[in-house]
């Protein structure tokens, strides 16, 4: 894995997070929340200060980190892709909705496009299973997909 | 008495304190209701309950499911079935199901007949595999030290605990989640790349073959066998009471005669022994802790103390990449190991005219860090190790059984002079708390330049993780500390840190006991009574000995009149000192 570069000022940012949550490693997961809402990935300079700031083992860190698939160690694409593998997504062929968007993209799963633009992801659920198979890039959510529509959708998000 | 609990197992009735698990309480009647992710080093730290692999499970009357006896703790009027049908075939679908995605290679396996899933398999009569599962391919490495083979690991985290709550190294944890989960290394690293110490206890711990220590046995064999070469062993003290348990031998036999002729009839051209070299080291940091008391005594405010052992190459690795500030406090004196390879290779070499290329220096240690220490680039000169490389006791029994040496009929041998000859103070060094005894008797002599009326110091001895003791120093009262375990040592280095230590001279060794339960020898199984046998065959080998002090070692005496002139003279101080690296990761 190449080692990413963070700024010394998100770190700081990153110290300044702990410590709001009094540095308790109780408040591990919600501390990984805000860094990520923050920073939008959790690179591993960001779990060693993680880590020192709460006196746990970095490995302890990481381990929770890889465990919870909403946590990410590379950034985020600018339209980051979520394709809901949930029960009623799943039989309605999602997952040949999600082959389709690696397919169009070029990447697996938790990846980002080398220009930075999306990322691939995928989720449990996001309340639209009337809408399945449901997939979301941002904010935006797109419901009833079929894999023939990947290739337009991706379209609009060309600049 | 209230505070015991009555119950029955089995039908039988059982009585047992209030709080014991009903794994214990079985074992307390003769019942040993198998265990797989369990292990308990009782009067250590060593534990590992999380009662993941439901291998120990029991029927509870009254209860629907059943229960993992290492979890469950007894009850008043409990009636526990240990061996009901139910619970019998329950067991052999969970061992089943382990198997389902585990490498089927038993008979290359480097744990074969020492696994304890493999015993498991024999034991619950499992003749087919029922469960065909997808295979894992999960990362392999091979360290200096330890090799690891993840395909091969069931998730019980004994090695985690240990690195974790033992040890406080904190390196390995376990690491995504469901069928893909592994026990990795921090941030999936190799272990040369994070604080792994190389102390080998989740080798020690490890139930399959998923941890092991690197192999030299080839290595070995090939060199014994090259006429090229002049071969010489050295083998540590805590390796002769324990190496006999690998031929069934009682635990806690001394087998020192045998070891000799062994390593003879494997071939080396000379059998010399460690303790020789921690006879030496008692000279050497007996007089940097007697150098450093003086000048505290004389008023000298910068003096470093306490004084700590550096023996204990683990140790040595965990304060470098965790107490780099405080690298000063530690003796400079070399491990005995890596004393005897300098002496071998300088005073020896040159008396017997052997050219130092020609000669090979293996130790035989119960140690895994001892294969790393070899690799450490100042113990070498113009890349020719000190020490070429170490087995463990491990290794050695497999090599004896493989040259086709039946140990246990073995005559007993002495080892060669002038490397060979020691006193008890070096046989102690296996045992938590020896370095600081073997030290005391000469330090003690040295400086009141009185004869101590009784050389044992008790206070030192036993498997408590720290122990203390003020020693009258001839009126000046040293008080002395003794840890076992990093996370021990942890504890007196964040005091230390503080500046809250009190004390003068400070003994560490990273392997719970001691060397006796370093991460090379003959697997302890959980068994603390293993330990506590090895322990006291140290002290009894200490007993026997004519000798019980370093300093009055002959070939000690003859080395320093000969060849290195004084402890921490100029030569002693090339050859048998070294100095500490910030490996800290930033």
């Amino acid at each position: 894995m190449s080692e990413i570069k963070v700024s010394c000022e998100a770190l700081r940012k990153v110290e300044e997070i702990c410590q709001q949550f009094n540095n308790d490693p109780g408040e591990l997961i919600s501390i990984l929340h805000a860094c990520q809402n923050q920073l939008g990935y959790l690179p591993e300079a960001v779990q060693r200060v993680i880590a020192r700031q709460l006196g746990i083992p970095a490995s302890k860190v990481y381990g929770v980190v890889t465990f919870y698939s909403f946590f990410s160690m590379v950034p985020k694409g600018k339209y980051p892709v979520s394709v809901c593998l949930g029960t009623a997504c799943y039989v309605r062929g999602s997952d040949k909705v999600l082959e389709e968007f690696k397919r169009v993209l070029g990447i697996e799963v938790g990846e980002t496009t080398p220009d930075g633009k999306f990322s691939l992801d995928c989720l449990r659920c996001v309340g639209a299973c009337g809408l399945a198979p449901v997939a979301t890039i941002g904010e935006k959510v797109y419901g009833r997909l079929n894999p023939s529509d990947i290739k337009k959708i991706v379209a609009e998000f060309e600049d | 008495m209230e505070n015991m609990i009555n119950l029955t197992i089995d039908n039988r009735p059982v009585s047992v304190p209030r709080g014991t698990t009903v794994l214990d309480a079985a074992k307390s009647v003769g019942i040993s209701i198998p265990a797989l992710c369990h292990i308990d080093l009782k009067g250590t730290c060593v534990k590992n309950t999380p009662a993941s692999c439901r291998i120990c499970v029991v029927e509870v009357e009254g209860r629907r499911n059943l229960a993992p006896s290492c979890a469950t703790m007894v009850t008043e009027g409990m009636v526990v079935k240990t061996n009901s049908a139910r619970v019998v075939r329950a067991r052999k679908t969970v061992a089943e199901l382990i198997l389902s995605d585990h490498p089927n290679d038993c008979l290359t396996c480097p744990k074969c007949n020492d696994c304890e899933l493999q015993k498991l398999v024999t034991r619950f009569n499992i003749r087919e595999m029922p469960f065909k599962g997808e295979q894992s391919e999960r990362k392999k490495e091979v360290t200096a030290a330890i090799t690891r083979n993840m395909d091969k690991c069931i998730l019980c985290r004994r090695c985690e605990s240990v690195c974790n709550n033992v040890q406080t190294v904190g390196v390995l944890g376990a690491v995504r989640r469901g069928f893909d989960t592994t026990i990795a290394p921090t941030f999936d690293r190799m272990f040369k790349d994070t604080d792994c110490t190389y102390c080998g206890q989740c080798v020690a711990v490890c139930p399959t073959g998923a941890l092991t220590e690197r192999d030299n046995t080839d290595r070995l064999l090939d060199d014994l066998c090259n006429p090229d070469k002049i071969v010489i062993a050295q083998p540590a003290p805590a390796v002769r009471v324990a190496l006999g348990e690998e031929f069934g031998m009682e635990p806690g036999s001394i087998v020192t005669g045998k070891l000799a002729t062994a390593l003879r009839y494997l071939g080396f051209d000379h059998v010399f022994d460690t303790d020789f070299a921690a006879d030496l080291t008692i000279m050497e940091e007996g007089a940097e802790i007697l150098h450093r008391l003086k000048a505290f005594l004389g008023g000298d405010k910068s003096v470093k103390l306490p004084i700590m052992t550096s023996c204990c190459p683990a140790w040595v690795n965990f304060y470098e990449h965790n107490y780099p500030d405080l690298l000063d406090y530690p003796s400079s004196a070399k491990s005995p190991a890596q004393m005897f390879g300098a002496i071998a290779k300088t005073y020896w070499a040159q008396k017997m005219g052997i050219p130092r290329e020609k000669l090979v220096v293996v130790s035989i240690m119960p140690c895994l860090a001892k294969k790393y220490e070899c690799e450490r680039p100042e113990f070498a000169v113009d890349g020719n190790p000190d020490v070429d490389y170490s087995l463990s006791t491990r290794e050695l029994a497999r090599l004896i059984k493989r040259s086709n040496i039946d140990f246990k009929s073995l005559p007993d041998s002495d080892f060669d002079a002038p490397l060979g000859e020691s006193s008890g103070a070096g046989a102690i060094f296996g045992a938590t708390g020896g370095v600081m005894e073997a030290a005391l008797r000469t330090v003690y002599e040295v400086y009141t330049g009185k004869t101590l009326p009784r050389l044992e110091f008790t206070a030192v001895r036993g498997l408590e993780g720290i122990k203390e003791a003020t020693i009258d120093l001839g009126g000046f009262p040293l008080k002395v500390c003794v840890a076992h375990t990093l996370g021990n040592a942890r504890l007196l280095m964040d005091k230390l840190r503080a500046g809250e230590l009190d004390y003068h001279v400070v003994e560490i060794m990273a392997c719970p006991g001691g060397c006796i339960g370093g991460a090379g020898q003959p697997y302890h199984h959980g068994n603390i009574e293993i330990l506590q046998a090895r322990a006291k065959a140290i002290y009894r080998e200490d007993e026997g000995k004519p000798v019980r002090k370093s300093h009055e070692n002959p070939d000690i005496q003859k080395l320093y009149a000969e060849f290195l002139g004084e402890p921490l003279g100029e030569r002693s101080e090339r050859l048998l000192h070294t100095c500490y690296y910030d490996k800290s990761i930033k």
